[in-house]
């Protein structure tokens, strides 16, 4: 008994100066360890099931004030589009002859909302919102598409709730489809 | 030429010490010879003796970074004048203009999504985490210290051309979002290595530092094929435009999936659907249904010359030469047509046929002087056969957007004027 917690122990040291050192198993050595808080400042990517959805909320009303602010100049006061892209409007559309292809029509996913906008808007000065900002302006997007109420508050719970009406109309790659 | 002169990098520095140095006969010949022959019409032609050995050129440093001939001005990228904003927009590579397969860096096709960033090197980082056992910090002197390697490889848009009217007039207007380049970095195998993948890892999130912190899912399988990390092209440094200090490169998949500016690679097990691979960049199909996660280009090929835009000066011996390439691989044969589709024959490919690079093709033609429609279809070495336009709008419809590699044929009026024989 004792032999075996000893042989335990000692196992459990050598698996310890084995696996130690981010180098002791690199090939090549070259790098240095990333910790925790530096990979938690730089991974903005936001899962489709809501994973990684940071802390806050904001409501469609506030969304709205910020949409007025940072948004409508390129994409329209209720996000018909301008110099950015059509936000709103399309749904019933994408299996016609002219589709419009919005966030409410053809986004599968409403996470990608909050991860885009964080990441990538106002095109003038990304990664500027706050992160209630995001929820809210997310939370406008959404109520102007008919897929949240416009007294509803969005966080991370309630955004991965949201399906999206496309959702199911995502296929694979079906290439060579000309033979 | 004087705005010609200043982008060719004869900076005031320079000119005032030449001008000081060299006096006026020198300066003449250097700021002036352009001109100065145009206005000459005939008299550097035999049996005269030309301008140009009359005094000697320019000086040893007068460009420090060479660039081409103020005489080949009009080469440049073709970047459209009616874009809506040109923040997140293309420009598109004079494909009639070059010659062989590499495409010099000064005219590789660009797209950005968030303008182009300058980024300094030694305040760069590559950050590798997620599903690996030892997440990791890269600077650019890390990951030179790799194993390097260097290979030639095509890049092309997803969106080259579309499917709908109006085609464009040139080749370039056509498919001017393909260039190829050799490209010098470390496999990305050996990375993800370094960091000790774990068993659930099946998709990397590769991520830009551009203003749209850019952002792709690529399939494991691909990272641990033929996936590089490159930090340079043509033997020099990435140019920013195409990822200075840092890319990832796939070959054969579309092209912003190569993410450029590479800050970070997220390793998953499933794709973060991102705003890039889920409204932009999935194909919507008539029925509704679309396409997501299509990588690969498909077969494709053009006729550079002679081709939309140009003209043959006379009846006689004309080269029909144009570019091939695939995602899949090798091209095994370009065919080509001078009689509207109705017979093909082989065109010669210049060696060497790379894997996944452009492939020059080349095809001996005497022209009668009458009307005539030449075309050209790539065939690569899993048999696929490049289509036409009318086989992929069957099954496709104009929604498609993206992925269109179809056949595209020049019409030869009798005047000997090349134009899309689709337009």
């Amino acid at each position: 008994m004792r032999w075996r917690e000893f042989g335990g122990i000692a196992f459990a040291i050598l698996l310890c100066a084995w696996t130690g050192g981010a180098s002791a198993q690199s090939p090549y050595g070259i790098g240095r360890s990333a910790s925790p808080a530096e990979i938690a400042g730089w991974n903005i990517d936001i899962g489709r099931d809501g994973s990684n959805l940071p802390e806050g909320r904001g409501t469609v009303s506030r969304g709205g004030e910020v949409f007025a602010q940072q948004c409508a100049s390129c994409h329209g006061d209720k996000g018909e589009g301008g110099l950015g892209d059509r936000l709103v409007g399309g749904q019933g559309t994408i299996g016609t002859a002219r589709p419009i292809r919005t966030v409410g029509s053809y986004w599968p996913y409403a996470t990608t909302l909050f991860d885009y906008i964080r990441r990538a808007m106002p095109q003038n000065a990304p990664q500027s919102l706050s992160n209630d900002d995001v929820y809210a302006v997310s939370a406008y997007i959404l109520s102007l598409n008919g897929l949240l109420g416009a007294d509803a508050t969005l966080d991370a719970k309630s955004l991965a709730a949201i399906k999206m009406p496309n959702r199911e109309k995502f296929v694979g790659d079906a290439r060579p489809d000309v033979k | 030429m004087t705005k010609a002169r200043t982008t060719d990098g004869i900076d005031a520095t320079t000119r005032r010490r030449f001008l000081k140095s060299g006096g006026a006969a020198l300066s003449a010949v250097v700021f002036g010879a352009g001109t100065a022959a145009t206005a000459a019409g005939t008299d550097n032609l035999p049996p005269d003796i030309p301008e140009w050995m009359k005094a000697p050129g320019e000086p040893m440093g007068s460009q420090p970074y060479g660039a081409p001939s103020p005489f080949e001005k009009n080469v440049v990228k073709n970047i459209s004048k009616n874009l809506k904003q040109y923040i997140s927009a293309s420009s598109r590579t004079p494909l009639q203009e070059l010659d062989g397969i590499i495409t010099p860096n000064g005219l590789f096709y660009e797209r950005h999504h968030g303008g182009v960033p300058t980024i300094d090197p030694a305040q760069h980082r590559l950050m590798l985490h997620g599903l690996v056992e030892r997440p990791l910090i890269f600077t650019m002197d890390d990951l030179r210290r790799f194993p390097s390697q260097s290979r030639i490889h095509f890049l092309e848009c997803s969106g080259n051309p579309g499917y709908t009217k109006p085609y464009g007039k040139t080749a370039s207007d056509l498919v001017g979002l393909v260039s190829c380049a050799e490209w010098t970095g470390v496999s990305l195998k050996l990375v993800l290595e370094e960091a000790g993948l774990r068993p659930e890892a099946k998709w990397v999130v590769a991520e830009g530092a551009d203003a749209a912190a850019l952002t792709r899912s690529i399939p494991i399988e691909k990272c641990l094929e033929d996936a590089m990390l490159v930090y340079s092209q043509n033997g020099e440094r990435l140019r920013p435009q195409q990822g200075y200090p840092l890319r990832l490169f796939l070959p054969g998949f579309e092209g912003n999936m190569s993410v450029k500016w590479l800050r970070r690679l997220h390793v998953t097990s499933e794709p973060t659907y991102s705003r890039e691979e889920t409204s932009k960049y999935t194909d919507l199909l008539p029925d509704g249904t679309a396409r997501e996660f299509s990588f690969y280009i498909e077969a494709k090929s053009i006729i550079t010359r002679p081709s939309g835009g140009q003209r043959l000066d006379a009846p006689g011996f004309h080269e029909i030469t144009g570019i091939a390439w695939s995602g899949h691989g090798r091209i095994a044969r370009v065919e080509v047509s001078v009689d509207d589709g109705k017979s093909w024959q082989s065109a010669q490919l210049q060696e060497p046929v790379l894997t996944r690079a452009l492939t020059r093709f080349r095809f001996p033609w005497r022209w009668d002087g009458k009307a005539a429609v030449i075309q050209s279809r790539a065939i690569d070495e899993t048999g696929y056969v490049q289509p036409t336009l009318d086989q992929l709008l069957a099954v496709r419809g104009e929604n498609y957007f993206y992925h269109n590699d179809a056949i595209w044929p020049w019409r030869i009026a009798d005047s000997g004027e090349v134009t899309n024989a689709l337009a």
